[in-house]
């Protein structure tokens, strides 16, 4: 079981976290300029790396927030955690 | 002396104390101190159990949780627990065991007859022998097959001990507490670091309270126990390391009441999971010895050579009087001298290398023999050996052998670490890490004890200096003394079954078979053979089974590679990892403020989420049809009352509030007036309807929203997801206030008589108080609200109160003449009226334009799920759509999830063109009736189809799906 460091309420264990999936994926400003192909990968499409992955979590038995974290899923190492909004951290193992 | 095995003097027993023990129903004494095994082995008794597949007699090969052969079910009736190892079960007076997978009896066992067909259960039988006629598998094979092998059978009864978890943060996790964890401990305990030692056994010490060995003159049990005394280091004893998870998360199961009766531990924890988060491991979890893989090794009187002197040591047992050695590693030598030295006879040391140079030191040593077979029928009572081209046999009642060390690597490669073959020890050690762990002493490899303890006592100091104790600085570990190899695993020489995987009866010819049918990889060998897959996870099996595999395929070792660790090391009770989260506890327990009433009333509930709601009231001698029946027509033709409070109730506040339910609404909220309800649809950003429910408005900025009762909790992490996420502009603040209003909803033709006389400031007039508006006001004195909303399309006032001020007010109007209706009545009637229920009508697959509620979706705003909504296949003309059903037969009340096709009887593959998503009987209809999804379903009506269910075909009409009062005409009394 992982351990992440929440920005609000510091380490904790993965149980009390609720996953959201890949990180920095904005909606659309305008969903109805979107071709249906670029709808359906707005909706659809994830990376699924192997190394590095940016996603994000939500504190759910405890303060409830949003936050993004970078995490090596191989190894699991969480690399860096860093708030909703922030731009992605330069990490030399980041994947394409 | 309790048994003639028993040496007149030494062990780590209480010789003052006598115990007595029951084993299949015979008498037996032991002292504490000794394991079931011991007292047993003492006793002379050498047959302990019969074997998983073929019912093969089967004894005592070890002395440790490697033990793959000495299972007994420990305890009868509720205390039993199955296939416990004896050699770590700690006696106590009164102890009753029996043994496994025998019948009639131990000693006379009808399933040794499988053994004289053992043609037919060679490994992967089960895929081949009992193919045909295939219906006969389910029938007559598997339950027979199910009947025959396996080991203990489960109690039957509940589990009456309790279990607890435990949750712990430590500097150092140290797991074993041999030479290597007890140094390791010691070291980073003096440094100041927070340290947890786990040790499997009762007392720390690991192999030295096993041996003759000192450290440093002083006696190993006692240098043990003098090392942790002055430490602040915590110990568990008794307590094993069971998984390694990620982030350096282990996890420990402790046994509380070991060595103590069902009566004595009443009361007391059986035992605690640790949940141990540690920012440093190490890993001194020891090293197994090999067995040797030669025919008959796994009649009684086979054993490890070291265990044998582990018997001797700890437990004053001399387990034979006349041994031969089987060596494939110098240690043996050393069993065979401390053997020699309590009495026994050595007849001979049969050393399997022909390069052999150990000391023989007056032992009777035969260099490059190699065992044929074991001789004898339930026990050993001789051997066969190949000895300079001849065979021979010698009698013996013990053999005990030796075929190397594997080290303990179970834990580092659950933690992911990188395992490496290693040609010197013929075995798997420890590689390259992955998390933040180090192994030590055997458990790396290293059987030297000076080295063992060094190296314990370096990694102990520089965990701490890593985390930043004051420890001293590293200095040289002594060099690894040379140590000869042993041979690899070979094929064995002689005929007969020679098992490699004991517990699973898995025998060297299946690992050669397996090969020859094409299973080369290692993870083939594990599933066609089971090699490894028994209760002991294959702890004295894996690496001599890869070994074949090797030989046989004429590779390395390291190429073959090894199966996936996993945990657990050893089984760990259901009960334990369930801990006290059980009955009760399992869930938590929400109730409204009318369950305690309704439950008085003989409300028959039905869980929604971690609710009960009232399902129905039945009264004297009712069905649920006719309670059902009667609660819907009270509500239809006079009043009834329902408990609502398990709708989802959330305060949503802040100048972008309007703004914001303008987003996640399908509909538009800008112009609804304070005071003022609306029935809002959320949808997924895939278009599909996800929750819907009534807000209102209940201030400038601030709105009350209702959410189903399951999907409340969704609902609020919905908005804030979005709010935190991508929305962080918009000033919106949302709180749960589901267990802040109780909510009692008064619905029929006289619901405004009914509630008059308790509301003192509220207009119910329909004309001053309008359907979809919301008043404050005091009701029974109580300051409340009431909410003109009706789901069962009568007239309905929902009313809420404080929580706590609910129940009376409810009392006050079933007192009244209001009919209290349950959730069942409830759908009926939101059924006749064509009312979704979402999770009913939807499934995660159903847009709003399949339910028909088009009106729903604005046109003048974007909204969460809308351009999905433009999707060609959100478009498609045959997409499933809301319809009603009524079956031709008017009695029929079809079953819930049963399919539309066009005609019945038809052959596979049937075209399903939908199915039944509610069914009731209708009182106010007098017949049966449905909602369904049907393929283009709503230019269907008319149209008569079927609906395909276990019970039948049932020739059903497709109508509109609105049944009851479609002009609404009823909404205002």
């Amino acid at each position: 079981m992982m351990r992440i460091e929440c920005p609000w309420c510091g380490g904790r264990d993965e149980t009390e976290f609720h996953y959201g999936g890949e990180a920095h994926i904005a909606r659309p400003e305008d969903p109805d300029a979107l071709s249906d192909e670029a709808w359906a990968d707005y909706l659809f499409m994830r990376a699924n790396p192997r190394g590095v992955h940016a996603e994000r979590w939500m504190h759910a038995q405890g303060c409830r927030q949003w936050f993004n974290v970078l995490r090596h899923t191989a190894s699991h190492e969480v690399v860096a955690v860093y708030p909703m909004g922030a731009p992605r951290p330069d990490h030399p193992e980041t994947a394409a | 002396m309790t048994g003639p095995h028993r040496l007149p003097a030494g062990g780590r027993i209480d010789r003052s104390r006598t115990l007595a023990f029951r084993f299949d129903g015979r008498r037996y004494t032991g002292h504490p101190g000794d394991t079931l095994a011991s007292a047993l082995l003492a006793n002379g008794v050498r047959l302990f159990a019969r074997s998983f597949k073929y019912h093969r007699p089967r004894g005592v090969m070890a002395a440790g949780a490697e033990e793959p052969n000495a299972l007994v079910l420990l305890e009868p009736g509720p205390f039993a627990e199955p296939n416990l190892r004896a050699t770590e079960i700690e006696l106590y007076d009164g102890l009753t065991a029996e043994s496994v997978n025998r019948w009639p009896s131990l000693r006379f066992d009808l399933g040794a007859a499988t053994g004289l067909m053992s043609g037919l259960f060679v490994a992967g039988f089960y895929y081949k022998t009992f193919m045909w006629p295939p219906s006969w598998w389910n029938r007559i094979y598997a339950p027979a097959i199910r009947r025959m092998a396996g080991l203990a059978r489960a109690p039957r009864e509940p589990d009456p001990e309790v279990y607890e978890h435990r949750h712990a943060h430590c500097d150092i996790l140290v797991v074993g507490g041999g030479p290597a964890g007890i140094a390791a401990a010691h070291a980073a305990a003096a440094a100041g670091a927070r340290v947890m030692l786990a040790d499997e056994r009762p007392r720390p010490g690991g192999s030295l309270p096993d041996g003759p060995e000192r450290v440093g003159g002083e006696d190993g049990a006692a240098w043990a126990g003098r090392m942790l005394a002055g430490t602040s280091a915590l110990l568990l004893p008794r307590t094993t390391a069971f998984g390694y998870y990620d982030h350096n998360f282990v996890a420990l199961a402790e046994r509380l009441t070991e060595g103590l009766s069902p009566s004595e531990r009443a009361g007391r924890p059986r035992q605690r999971i640790w949940h141990v988060r540690a920012r440093r491991v190490v890993l001194a979890t020891g090293a197994h010895e090999r067995p040797l893989v030669f025919p008959g090794n796994d009649l009684p009187g086979v054993m490890l050579a070291r265990s044998v002197t582990a018997y001797i040591h700890r437990y004053g047992v001399l387990p034979g009087n006349r041994a031969v050695f089987l060596a494939n590693d110098d240690s043996v030598y050393a069993a065979a001298r401390e053997f020699a030295r309590h009495g026994g006879e050595v007849a001979a040391v049969v050393d399997l290398r022909v390069d052999g140079t150990a000391d023989a030191d007056g032992l009777p040593v035969l260099r490059g023999a190699v065992p044929l077979r074991t001789l004898g029928r339930r026990a050993v009572t001789g051997i066969e050996i190949e000895s300079e081209g001849a065979a021979r046999r010698i009698a013996c009642d013990l053999v005990a052998m030796g075929g190397g060390w594997n080290p303990a690597v179970h834990l580092f490669s659950q933690s992911r670490g990188m395992l490496r073959w290693d040609d010197q020890l013929q075995t798997f050690v420890p590689g390259r890490s992955a998390q933040a762990e180090r192994s030590v002493g055997a458990a790396a490899g290293r059987f030297d004890l000076e080295g063992c303890i060094a190296e314990g006592a370096e990694t102990g100091a520089a965990f701490a200096r890593e985390l930043g104790f004051d420890a001293p600085a590293p200095s040289a570990l002594p060099e690894r003394p040379h140590r000869p190899a042993p041979a690899q695993t070979a094929p064995p020489a002689g005929r007969g079954k020679a098992f490699v995987d004991f517990q699973n009866d898995v025998t060297a010819a299946d690992v050669a078979l397996a090969r020859r049918e094409g299973m080369h990889s290692v993870e083939h060998l594990k599933r066609w053979t089971t090699l490894g897959m028994a209760t002991d996870q294959g702890k004295t099996s894996n690496i001599n089974g890869l070994a074949l595999m090797a030989a046989g395929l004429g590779v390395p070792p390291a190429e073959v590679g090894h199966t996936t660790f996993r945990p657990p090391y050893t089984p760990v009770p259901f009960g334990a990892l369930a801990g006290r989260n059980i009955a009760a506890l399992a869930d938590p327990v929400r109730r409204t403020p009318m369950q305690d009433w309704q439950e008085a009333n003989g409300a028959v509930f039905e869980p929604v989420g971690q609710w009960l709601r009232a399902r129905y009231y039945p009264r004297d001698g009712e069905t649920m049809r006719e309670a059902v029946a009667r609660e819907c027509r009270a509500v239809r033709e006079a009043a009834g009352i329902l408990d609502a409070s398990t709708l989802g109730k959330i305060d949503i506040r802040g100048p972008d509030a309007a703004e914001f339910l303008n987003r996640i609404y399908t509909n538009g909220w800008k112009t609804l007036a304070v005071g003022r309800c609306r029935y809002g649809l959320m949808l997924g950003e895939d278009g599909m309807v996800f929750d819907d429910g009534v807000t209102t408005r209940t201030g400038e900025h601030r709105y009350l929203m209702t959410t189903t009762s399951g999907n409340a909790a969704a609902v609020l992490d919905w908005l804030e997801e979005w709010l935190q996420t991508e929305w962080p502009e918009l000033r919106v603040y949302c709180t749960s206030v589901t267990e802040q209003w109780g909510t009692i909803t008064v619905s029929g033709p006289q619901a405004r008589a009914l509630l008059e006389p308790l509301v003192e400031d509220i207009d119910l007039d329909p004309a001053a108080f309008p359907f979809l508006s919301m008043r404050e006001g005091r009701i029974d004195g109580v300051p409340g609200r009431i909410f003109r909303i009706a789901f069962t399309g009568e007239l309905s006032y929902e009313v809420n109160l404080p929580w706590r001020r609910a129940a009376p007010v409810w009392a006050k109007l079933v007192e009244a003449g209001a009919v209290p209706y349950g959730t069942e009545a409830m759908h009926v009637l939101r059924a006749e009226k064509g009312f979704i229920v979402v999770g009913h009508e939807t499934d995660g697959t159903v847009t709003p334009v399949d339910l028909g509620m088009e009106r729903m979706l604005s046109s003048r705003k974007d909204f969460i799920g809308r351009r999905s909504l433009a999707r060609p296949d959100s478009q498609r003309a045959d997409r499933k759509q809301l319809v009603g059903l009524l079956p031709e037969d008017a009695s029929e009340v079809l079953q819930e999830g049963a399919q539309i096709v066009e005609t019945p009887g038809a052959t596979p593959p049937v075209p399903m063109l939908g199915h039944v998503t509610s069914s009731y009987w209708s009182p106010v209809m007098g017949r049966g009736f449905a909602l369904a999804l049907v393929r283009g379903g709503r230019a269907r009506h008319g149209d008569r189809v079927w609906a395909s269910a276990t019970t039948g075909e049932s020739r059903v009409r497709i109508v509109d799906p609105v049944f009851y009062d479609p002009e609404g005409a009823r909404l205002d009394g």
